[in-house]
């Protein structure tokens, strides 16, 4: 098992964003959350770094306990974020934002890395030396799953990564989820708004609701499951 | 001519000193948003330090000139980078997350603090050490007016070069800098890619402090004296050149450094020597109305 997540909950302040979250990943999985906004999924990626700490409840990542552990360590346990928002490092480069990723990397891996990053995503090398912050949407998005995948993650976690951008690079993004998980076994944690791509390419799937697991199945389940379709399928996402 | 070119060397050495503690503002601003009033008393307690080295070096009869002012630097460095460290860990990393308000009293209370405990410990009156470089070299014998350049003022100016150098090359170009520079721009974001943001912090201020220490020990040297208060004055100016300069540039604290340092010179010889205090605290308010962001610096909206 890659990660569990057993019964957490996780506050801000007064509101109560998770209650009792039960999650889990398996090596090589695709996993997607789908809720609507406000839901709590976003507040679940973060409380698997710590922030929101868990008030409760236990997260195990590959095999240890990573509850209580510092934000800034849990990257060096292998998992990554692509954030919702992309959060780049809009005054430094393309190259620095990239070499960010690498802040627990064996230096050893820098130059096989960055170009496995330029094959994969070859605008990012002819923009190299360009100030991030001035990149495209769709060039930024690309830029951030570049510098999350940099440190070699064993978990990637992906919020959003279509969010705003125009049809050519979603099709681009799930291309590049399915890629990641079939030619490099990458497991994938994937938050979509666009719950009907995402449950395509998804092995399975969670649908939260205020924070709450109200509905667990493979992709294929929750595609055809009547709630599903209802909340999240007919109405403009699909 | 000859008389400007005199006031020329003299701001540069000026200039320099107050470029050297402006990067304690800058970089301080620059990665918790916060304006470290403490900075100028820091820079105060390592020329302290500094006369403490010299004394033991006396006392030792010391008299390599070269070996002396390494040994100062040393301790001076080391010693007030503590202070620095301290100084973040007790009153300002409490605070973070609070409002942007607690850490600037507090940071005026740590001013407060400093002063009070080396006037305590060290006593009121100004305290001199035995000239440590004394004479120049004559670089113009102009008719009337000779254009001098001090040993002090050499050290000074070429210490200030090269560190500034090298300072700008770490931050630039090593993993260290652009973790700091991440923890600028998206401290949250910099943690999740598992930079130590804390860790990052408390050696921004050991490295702000690091600097004005070299400043505080060539202040020592270029001047003979100092006292309790000098940390207020080179503080504020050195403020006023980060601001100069853009708060939060690098490059902007070391011109706006460089800038006060020339202005305060030239004011004085030229104008009035007893008022060239003001002429600082008039350019902080013509900045701060005209140009919050300074030379240098960048406006606050952007697109990210
Ligand atoms: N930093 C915060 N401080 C306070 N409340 C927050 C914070 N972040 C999120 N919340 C609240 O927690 C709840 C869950 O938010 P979250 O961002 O996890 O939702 P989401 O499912 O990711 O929504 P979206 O689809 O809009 O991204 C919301 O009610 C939100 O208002
Ligand atoms: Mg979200």
């Amino acid at each position: 098992m890659m990660l569990s997540m057993e019964g957490v909950h996780a506050h801000y302040g007064h509101i109560h964003a998770l209650r009792g979250i039960d999650v889990e990943v398996q090596v090589g999985e695709i996993v997607t959350l789908i809720g609507a906004n406000g839901a709590g999924k976003s507040t679940l990626m973060m409380s698997l770094f710590g922030s929101p700490k868990a008030t409760a409840g236990r997260i195990v990542f590959d095999g240890e306990d990573i509850t209580r552990v510092p934000t800034h360590e849990i990257a060096r346990r292998g998992i990554a974020l692509v954030p919702e928002g992309r959060h780049i490092f809009p005054r430094m480069t393309v190259i620095e934002n990239l070499q960010l990723g690498t802040v627990h990397a064996d230096a050893a891996n820098y130059e096989a890395d960055i170009a496995r990053m330029f094959a994969m995503f070859p605008i990012l090398e002819e923009r190299q030396a360009q100030r991030a912050g001035t990149l495209s949407g769709g060039e930024q998005q690309m830029l951030a799953i570049g510098r999350a995948l940099m440190s070699r993650p064993k978990l990637l976690l992906l919020d959003e990564p279509s969010l705003g951008l125009a049809p050519i690079y979603i099709r681009r993004i799930f291309q590049i989820v399915k890629e990641l998980n079939r030619n490099h076994g990458m497991t994938i944690l994937l938050v979509e708004q666009n719950a009907n791509q995402a449950l395509r390419v998804a092995d399975r799937g969670y649908v939260l609701q205020h924070g709450e697991i109200t509905l667990a199945g493979t992709g294929a389940e929750l595609l055809a499951s009547p709630e599903v379709r209802a909340a999240y399928l007919e109405g403009g996402h699909a | 001519m000859a008389y400007a070119l005199q006031q020329l060397i003299n701001g540069l050495t000026l200039g320099s000193m107050y470029g050297l503690i402006a990067i304690g503002y800058t970089m301080v601003y620059g990665i918790i948003g916060m304006i470290n009033f403490a900075h100028g008393d820091i820079f105060m307690v390592s020329a302290f330090i500094a006369v403490t080295a010299f004394t033991i070096l006396a006392a030792a009869d010391v008299t390599s000139i070269p070996l002396a002012l390494t040994f100062v630097l040393i301790v001076s460095i080391f010693f007030t980078s503590a202070y620095g460290w301290a100084v973040e860990r007790t009153a300002y990393r409490p605070l973070r997350g609070s409002s942007r308000l607690a850490p600037l009293i507090s940071a005026i209370g740590m001013s407060i603090f400093l002063q009070n405990t080396v006037q305590l410990t060290q006593g009121a009156r100004v305290k001199p050490i035995p000239p440590v470089l004394e004479g120049g070299v004559v670089l113009w014998d102009a008719p009337g007016f000779a254009v001098q350049i001090g040993w002090s003022q050499i050290l000074i100016i070429v210490t200030t070069v090269i560190l500034m150098s090298a300072f700008t090359w770490m931050i630039t170009q090593t993993p260290f800098g652009r973790q700091q520079r991440a923890c600028e721009q998206d401290r949250k974001m910099a943690a999740l890619l598992g930079v130590n943001v804390d860790r990052t912090i408390s050696y921004t201020f050991m490295l702000g402090a690091a600097l004005a220490a070299v400043a505080g020990v060539m202040v020592t040297v270029y001047y003979g004296v100092v006292d309790f208060f000098i940390g207020f004055l080179a503080g504020i100016k050195a403020f006023t050149a980060a601001v100069l300069g853009g708060i939060g540039s690098l490059p902007g604290a070391m011109l706006g450094g460089l800038l006060i340092g020339l202005i305060e010179s030239f004011w004085s010889a030229y104008l009035w020597a007893e008022y060239k205090d003001v002429a600082t605290f008039g350019i902080l308010c013509l900045v701060l109305i005209l140009r919050p962001s300074g030379l240098l610096g960048r406006p606050e909206v952007e697109k990210v």
